[in-house]
């Protein structure tokens, strides 16, 4: 027992030892990450983001280098600070309220003294700043817009927040995200990769050399530089038709799905959302709540489509053998339906109306005579409607077009299920929803949906998705856009839809909108809406709208265009679609006078009625 | 004479190489724990490795000479060493300089000796002197008090130097009494005042005064030795109250806050999260780092020189007493166990040699040296692995400091050279 004691002691603390050891090192220990490592500083660095190009090769979107004046409050010196405010054009006031902040924030670590310093500046106190202690400054880089269009396709860049941080761990606090339009589709594509530096810290959280030598560094890959499909010429074109002007215009080239211009108006300038000034235009914008500029009204507006949607209801009717080219009614001048005796108004004049005529001059009577028969043939109310339904459907409405714009709506193209819940205990029928046969009642569309079924009819039943890549540098583009997708239309009746549509121009709702040397096919639409005010349902005046592609054969462009409350479809979207197609495909303007009137038209006091709080009077 | 001479060359290789490990094993850590991606160069003697280098030398004279004295020389002049070191360590009180608070260095320029770690060697030849004499009786209780003197009397000076985690150190000499005959009520009082005092501290006073009643009544009713069971069981009893009280007043009134903190921690006696975290950034810095770097080190470690947390010197004192936080960071669990396997092969293998001395000062002084290499292994590795309080002493051979490596030094050596005469012994 004396002898053993000892050793036995010794012996236990060693096994104690290497349990204790084994349970750090090996049972809690988890396996090394460099990531993980609070002993190493990781310092990223950011590759060039991406290039935008138009189609036609015209550069949009680069980057343009910014200057930060950089502060660690530890290291600030005595200084004088008359000299320093005066330099840096800044009141005392500021520098002490900002040193105090950075102070607050971490007194060793950088913090932003003054952003977004001008090149000129830049260039004069780079020189100086070495004299001030504690100071230095940064370069960043800031996206840089070299042109004032297309705000709302190209989008732009922000901070991530935390909703992005937690989604992606590539992002990190105080990275740059895509947060509007192309910069956010493509963000993948333009951030490129960014590299990461390890450095030695120590307990003081001070520097003290590169870890391993930068071994383990990784170098940053560049961002790709995209062309996107946007003729930034047409572009323009329709943002200065659009002036003064509530709504949009949605351009796709049909046999692509390109999309050749996006206008959302009114729009603002790119470059007011990139640098110092930042956050205070944005709230600018942001409560703008008459137009909302920051709303992209060509993808996010959802609206009745009025009159183009009787194109969809004559193509299901001829589909379906309801109708033939050939099939005739006679129009009152209104059309009496269901047991109540109601009454829908025509404004096409009244006589014998076929297909032809029957669009050319917008009969609501034929299309609410031949939606009456698609829908109760053969008595089967629920199948026909479905079926129609999803005639409607396959022109890509009634849902998101799975396009590679980052926001959208899908709009509503009823179907029997809908008008169930609607109608519990109730037989609806063809005369419920009437409304639909003219494009009114519960069909609602965007104006890319518009664009995108006028696309499929030029098409002669096909699209491709409309899109916004024309080419990613060195990879290619998703397949979905090469892809056509089939209406379940029969390519025979869009020849005879194509007459139709050419008779609009003709001797039709268009006849005054023609362009010389330019077979254009188009429908004009009128449309009913409302809005609240204090809670009251008020009529406001009708929205304008009209959809268009050309030439006849071969067609080049689709264009849908919205001008909200501006009345007559025919009179002011008909007017801006003629321009557009002109400036697409013959690149000058010669329709001097129309273009003037266009121009000139401001619906100004049209938008303020609702807010101004007295009656007022509909399509003056 | 001759043949005596000739013993010289019969050291114990077991030893020696691993004392050559050891120290090496430091040099190399202490140079990684202190070098920040400067040239290496071991003739930096400003570096704290070039320092640590020149120790190393001045080791080796001391081995020499330690080696080719005479034998007899060791147990005679065992008094004077021992008196020379307490002159040494009462002159701290007029010419000692403070660091951190302790009054235990001489500094001559660039030179500071600590007299406390050679009072070590000193006790340990003293007591073995005095116990290995044929007059005294290790059951007699005047021999006892005498043997309590020589090892009270550098304690009690150390302590009033304020050098507690040295003091501490004198305590393993206890395991040499036991081995020498001491009473076994001795050993029976040390288990009772540490369970008394852990337990009072840990749980009440009335907590822990319950719990021996209960024990000692059980133990009174279970004795077959039936004569003055009464008299021992109350006579212990009363002893365990007292122990309570004195450990809850010494607690909470001599001890000073950071060794009170220290102990809280250590009985993990705090609960409230947020003072945790307070602790975690102010008395507990240390532990905390030391374990994350210790637990970053894995299985195998991240490989020398290549320790995150070593090379940005998160845990202080990382190449003092600290030293083992580094081999666990760079050498993993495979090191670090391989390390305390080292130490514990050295410390059974003195012990081993002991029980083989047939002269009794041999032996004695033997097991002193294992005794005071373990205790400081015990404590400097428990309280880098967080398992004991935080107690600042060397972890021997491999810590960086010149005193502590002779001093070691000179405690193993003596007992390598007064083995390599066991063959002369009769």
């Amino acid at each position: 027992m004396r002898k053993s004691l000892f050793p036995i002691i010794v012996f236990a603390a060693g096994i104690i030892f290497i349990i204790r050891l084994f349970y750090l090192q090996i049972y809690s220990s988890e396996n090394y990450d460099i990531y993980e490592d609070n002993a190493i500083r990781k310092v990223f660095s950011y590759p060039k983001r991406g290039y935008v190009y138009d189609r036609n090769n015209i550069l949009l979107v680069s980057n343009q280098p910014s200057y930060d004046v950089m502060i660690i409050p530890r290291e600030v010196k005595e200084i004088d600070t008359l000299e320093f405010c005066s330099l840096l054009k800044i009141s005392k006031e500021y520098l002490i309220d900002k040193y105090i902040k950075t102070s607050k924030y971490s007194t060793r670590i950088p913090s932003v003294f003054l952003a977004h310093l001008s090149k000129e500046d830049y260039g004069y106190l780079s020189e100086k700043i070495r004299k001030y202690k504690g100071f230095y400054i940064q370069k960043r880089n800031l996206r840089e817009y070299n042109t004032r269009i297309g705000a709302n396709v190209l989008g732009y860049v922000a901070e991530v927040n935390r909703k992005n941080i937690l989604n992606d761990d590539y992002y990190i606090k105080g990275d740059i995200i895509g947060k509007q339009g192309v910069e956010k589709s493509y963000e993948k594509y333009l951030r490129g990769i960014k590299g990461t530096e390890f450095i030695q810290k120590d307990r003081f959280n001070r520097d003290i050399g590169k870890y391993k030598d930068g071994v383990l560094d990784i170098p940053s890959i560049s961002g790709k530089d995209l062309t996107i499909t946007i003729d930034s010429k047409l572009q323009e074109y329709g943002e200065i038709l659009m002036k003064n002007k509530k709504g949009a215009i949605v351009a796709i080239e049909p046999n692509s799905g390109e999309i050749l211009s996006l206008v959302s108006s009114p729009s603002y300038n790119p470059n007011l959302l990139v640098g110092r000034e930042r956050s205070k235009n944005y709230f600018e914008l942001y409560k703008d709540s008459i137009y909302r500029p920051l709303i992209d009204k060509s993808l996010l507006s959802m609206f009745p489509p009025g009159s183009p949607f009787k194109i969809l209801v004559g193509l299901t009717a001829l589909q379906e053998e309801i109708i033939t080219e050939k099939s005739t009614i006679y129009c009152k001048g209104y059309y009496i339906y269901g047991k109540e005796k109601r009454k829908i108004n025509c404004h096409c004049g009244g006589g014998y109306r076929n297909i032809y005529n029957a669009i050319s001059l917008s009969c609501n009577s034929y299309f609410a005579d031949t939606y009456r028969k698609t829908i109760n043939s053969q008595n089967n109310t629920k199948e026909n409607f479905d079926n129609w339904s999803n005639h409607i459907k396959s022109f890509g409405l009634g849902n998101y077009l799975n396009n590679d714009l980052p926001i959208g709506k899908k709009g509503v193209i009823p179907d029997s299920e809908y008008y169930d819940r609607w109608y519990p205990d109730f037989k609806w029928g063809a005369t419920t929803t009437i409304s639909n046969s003219i494009g009114q009642g519960e069909i609602l569309t965007t104006p890319i949906q518009l664009a995108n079924m006028t696309a499929a009819v030029a098409n002669e039943g096909y699209y491709y998705i409309p899109h916004i890549i024309k080419k990613i540098d060195g990879d290619t583009i998703d397949v979905r856009f090469k892809t056509p997708i089939k209406t379940s239309i029969d390519g025979t009746h869009f020849k005879t839809m194509n007459k139709a549509l050419y008779r609009v121009f003709k001797s039709g709702t268009g006849k005054l909108l023609n362009v010389p040397g330019i077979e254009i096919c188009g429908k004009s639409g009128t449309v009913e809406n409302f809005t609240k005010i204090n809670g009251i349902k008020t009529q406001l005046s009708d929205h304008s709208i009209f959809i268009a592609y050309a030439p006849k054969e071969n067609p080049t462009i689709a264009i849908s265009v919205l001008v909200e409350n501006a009345g007559y479809g025919s009179v002011w979207a008909g007017r801006i679609a003629s321009l557009m197609i002109e400036k697409y495909i013959n690149d000058n303007i010669s329709l001097k006078k129309m273009e003037k009137i266009v121009l000139n038209k401001n619906l100004e006091k049209e938008y303020l009625k609702p807010y101004l709080s007295k009656s007022f009077n509909i399509n003056e | 004479m001759y043949s005596e001479r000739k013993n010289i060359f019969k050291i114990d290789w077991t030893l020696v190489l691993v004392y050559i490990f050891l120290v090496g094993f430091g040099l190399a850590n202490i140079l990684s724990s202190s070098i920040s991606g400067e040239n290496i160069s071991l003739f930096d003697f400003n570096a704290l490795y070039g320092k640590q280098f020149i120790f190393i030398l001045s080791s080796l004279l001391v081995i020499i000479i330690t080696l080719t004295i005479e034998v007899k020389f060791y147990e005679r002049f065992s008094s004077i060493f021992y008196l020379v070191c307490i002159f040494f360590v009462l002159g701290l009180f007029i010419f000692g300089k403070e660091v951190n608070g302790a009054l235990s260095w001489y500094s001559f320029n660039n030179l500071t000796i600590q007299p406390s770690e050679f009072m070590k060697v000193g006790t340990a030849l003293a007591i073995s002197k005095f116990i290995s004499d044929i007059q005294i009786n290790m059951k007699k209780l005047s021999d006892q008090l005498k043997l309590l003197l020589i090892i009270i009397l550098p304690l009690m000076l150390i302590i009033l130097q304020n050098d507690t985690g040295t003091s501490i150190v004198f305590f393993s000499l206890f395991f040499v009494l036991y081995r020498e005959g001491i009473s076994q009520i001795y050993l029976l009082i040390a288990f009772i005042i540490l369970s008394v005092s852990i337990l009072t501290i840990k749980t009440s006073i009335s907590t822990a005064i319950l719990l021996s009643l209960i024990i000692i009544l059980l133990n009174y009713l279970y004795k077959k030795k039936k004569s003055r069971r009464f008299m021992n069981s109350s006579m212990i009893f009363l002893f365990c109250i007292f122990i309570s009280f004195l450990t809850d007043y010494s607690y909470k009134n001599i001890l000073k806050t950071h060794q009170r903190n220290y102990i809280s921690v250590w009985l993990n006696l705090e609960k409230d999260p947020i003072r945790i975290k307070q602790m975690k950034r102010t008395i507990l810095y240390n532990l905390n780092e030391s374990e994350k770097a210790i637990s970053s080190g894995g299985f195998t470690g991240k490989g020398y020189l290549e320790g995150t947390r070593t090379i940005g010197n998160f845990v202080p004192e990382q190449h003092s007493d600290y030293i083992f936080s580094t081999i666990g960071e760079e050498w993993g669990f495979v090191g670090s166990s391989f390390i305390i396997i080292l130490y514990i092969i050295l410390i059974l293998r003195i012990v081993a040699l002991s029980e083989l001395q047939k002269n009794n000062f041999s032996r004695i002084y033997g097991y002193s040296v294992a005794s005071i290499i373990f205790i400081h292994f015990m404590i400097n590795i428990g309280m880098v692995l967080g398992l004991t309080p935080t107690i600042g002493i060397p972890l021997p051979f491999l810590s960086y400091g010149g005193s502590s490596l002779l001093a070691f030094t000179l405690l193993l050596f003596i007992f390598i050279r007064l083995d390599a005469n066991r063959i002369n012994e009769w």
